[in-house]
């Protein structure tokens, strides 16, 4: 439980994050650094392209399998971590 | 007839082997054709039938009734949670996830998660992993494609009776919406059923307007505000004009009152730059240029008669078809005549003598456009009768360049707001012309046949890309560019600067020239007079110049008199 959380306060504290939000395999935010409303929409769409990011990858060779998710976009770079159960994403502004 | 054969045969000669020979064609019968039948027949008329053998088909055709979409969002709500936990409750949903954050499993992904996340955090900031390491500068496109333009939509007017489009006015946030003002400018033509409205259309949906604005006489002009882009401002067929919200819906705002209108259709109208952001001006044939405040629409604030002979009188204002004005300058502005002159004004003068600055007298039609070039204000653009013509503002007498005479009326035209070598022009048999002055001056580099019937208004806009023009059956027909004709080249600028100049020189040096002839032809007249001492009488009446033609007649024909009756004496002589 402590280790969860100094895992969490050590990538807050790296340059340029902006917000991370731990949400489970059913879409639900389970840890969040944003407010409500950007964290329910974080979380009901990355979830939806999460699964479907891993099924693509799945479909071209089932032995594949989902590790990272990278999302670079004009303000910010989205990264998604997923698991069996879990999703981590931490949104960042990289600073260069 | 029976065709008989006999053959006998000896009875001893029975059962004698048959020996076969060839022996050549024998005529058995001949049945000639019988003339006195033809009369029971008659000759049939030939045709030519065609036949086939196949089965018989027919064509249907068959069009699918148009798919109404509409586009509208969804609205998710929380949801994944499970039954028993009511995700309203601040209660219930902390109390779910503290339970999950005890979880085993939780705490080995997120550490594993974690840490790889971390190494990507710190990959992040220690590199730019996106970076644009070869940077090739501006890829100048030189492909040197024609150009070319493609239809994008075409709005059509959704009312019954078609009206033209006579004004149309993109938005001047980025361009989504174009404003077109609908009206019947053939004299007499407009029947009760037509409909006055005029519309506000999303460029991307060209079935249903977006707005329809209500006015008490149908709109000729229609202008968005540049700074403000929900309001709008019109001047319709009666005169009036009426100002619009989009936000606050179809019916005018306000309208200005009748009386203190102009009293002919309002041809054109402007929004000024001002610190209030609420001031246009109008311009009409009746003869005048109004300013209005559109706060205040009863009254103008300013009036403006435009007489050649700077009195003010109305009796002789020239009526006024275009009007342009440019911020950069905004003390000027200018008109064009229904009677071909372009007039400058100065809005800041004190009497109204001063206000009209000069004329300039090129077409012998209406003056149908007016614009400034947008990169270079001294030099302006005029399409009336069949031509189009560059003016510079120095040269009064002359347009320093002019297109030739094309072969139907021009209607409308408008420079590129990107390239200042390029300008549009709609004629009245459906096409549109763009010109690039620096590429080719004797014809429009483009010319594109946007529809059947004759092309009324054109509109560009801003980003140079896409053009609007309205056609006389209302439809309004957006184009886009090709990137050629809408990217500024290099050196355009100061090239058309240098072409400018040198027209604008050549213009000059010939008024020069005309003027030193017309002074010595004054000056060999004057001399010749006090010369012959009144016998050049330049100013005789016409009834003395009627008496001297006669004497002249008479001292002819006697002298061939004369001459005529001495040949025949010698005639007879020599005989």
């Amino acid at each position: 439980m402590a280790e969860v959380e100094e895992t969490l306060k050590r990538i807050q504290s790296q340059n340029g994050v902006q917000g991370i939000i731990i949400i489970n395999s059913e879409g639900i935010p389970i840890k969040t650094t944003l407010d409500n409303a950007s964290t329910v929409q974080y979380a009901g769409l990355i979830h939806q392209l999460v699964m479907k990011a891993r099924s693509t990858v799945r479909d071209i060779d089932p032995q594949n399998d989902l590790t990272f998710l990278r999302i670079r976009s004009k303000k910010n770079e989205i990264m998604i971590a997923p698991d069996k159960d879990y999703f981590l994403i931490v949104i960042q502004n990289p600073s260069d | 007839m029976e065709i008989v054969h006999v053959y006998t045969k000896l009875h001893s000669e029975f059962g004698r082997q048959c020996l076969f020979s060839d022996r050549p064609a024998e005529l058995l019968v001949d049945v000639p054709a019988d003339q006195s039948l033809a009369s029971q027949f008659t000759q049939r008329t030939r045709r030519d039938q065609s036949l086939q053998a196949s089965r018989d088909m027919s064509e249907h055709r068959v069009n699918t009734k148009r798919f109404e979409s509409e586009s509208c969002g969804l609205n998710h709500e929380e949801g994944g949670w499970p039954k028993d936990v009511n995700h309203q409750v601040m209660e219930q949903t902390i109390r779910f996830r503290k339970k999950v954050e005890k979880d085993e499993s939780y705490i080995n992904s997120i550490l594993q998660l974690g840490s790889v996340m971390e190494h990507c955090i710190r990959q992040n900031n220690a590199v730019d992993i996106y970076q644009d390491c070869f940077e090739d500068g501006e890829m100048p496109e030189e492909h040197q494609e024609p150009p070319s333009a493609k239809t994008i939509n075409v709005f059509r007017d959704p009312n019954e009776l078609k009206r033209t489009v006579t004004g149309l006015s993109w938005h001047p946030d980025g361009g989504e919406k174009l404003a077109a003002a609908y009206s019947c400018l053939e004299f007499q033509k407009t029947s009760r059923d037509m409909s006055l409205d005029s519309y506000i259309w999303d460029i991307e949906n060209p079935n249903r307007p977006e707005l329809s604005l209500k006015p008490a006489s149908p709109l000729v002009c229609l202008e968005y505000n540049p700074k403000d882009c929900h309001s709008l401002v019109g001047g319709s067929y009666n005169g009036q004009i009426a100002y619009w919200d989009s936000r606050r819906g179809s019916q005018p705002v306000e309208t200005s009152s009748v009386e203190h209108s102009h009293r002919d259709p309002v041809y054109k109208i402007i929004w000024l730059q001002s610190k209030t952001g609420t001031d246009t001006f109008s311009a009409s044939t009746d003869g005048q240029v109004l300013w209005w405040d559109v706060r205040k629409l009863s009254e103008p604030t300013e009036r403006l008669v435009l007489d050649p002979s700077r009195e003010g009188n109305p009796e002789r204002a020239l009526g006024a078809i275009s009007l342009d004005f440019e911020s950069t300058m905004p003390t000027k502005f200018m008109v064009g005549t229904e009677q071909g002159l372009v007039v400058s004004c100065n809005r800041k003068a004190k009497t109204p003598t001063e206000k009209v600055v000069c004329t300039y007298d090129g077409h012998q039609g209406p003056v149908y456009a007016l614009q400034r070039n947008p990169f270079f204000p001294k030099n302006f653009l005029t399409v009336g009768d069949w031509t189009a013509r560059i003016w510079s503002e120095d040269i009064k007498e002359s347009s320093i360049m002019w297109t030739k005479y094309q072969m139907s009326y021009l209607m409308d035209a408008c420079w590129s707001p990107v390239r200042p070598s390029v300008f549009f022009t709609v004629k009245m048999d459906g096409v549109l012309d763009m010109w690039d002055i620096l590429f080719k001056q004797n014809d429009p580099t483009l010319s594109l046949k946007v529809c059947d019937e004759a092309l009324y208004s054109l509109r560009l806009q801003d980003n140079g890309r896409l053009v609007a023009c309205g056609s006389q059956q209302g439809e309004a027909t957006l184009l886009e560019i090709s990137s050629g004709l809408s990217t500024l080249q290099k050196n355009e600028k100061s090239l058309l600067a240098a072409m400018f100049e040198r027209e604008t020189k050549r213009e000059k040096i010939l008024e020069a020239r005309q003027r030193e002839i017309r002074l010595k032809e004054r000056s060999r007249s004057e001399q010749s007079r006090s010369e012959d001492g009144g016998r050049e009488d330049i100013d005789q009446s016409p009834l003395q110049l009627m008496a001297r033609a006669e004497e002249d007649f008479y001292v002819l024909t006697e002298t061939e008199k004369k001459g005529k009756e001495r040949e025949d004496q010698d005639l007879s002589s020599e005989l």
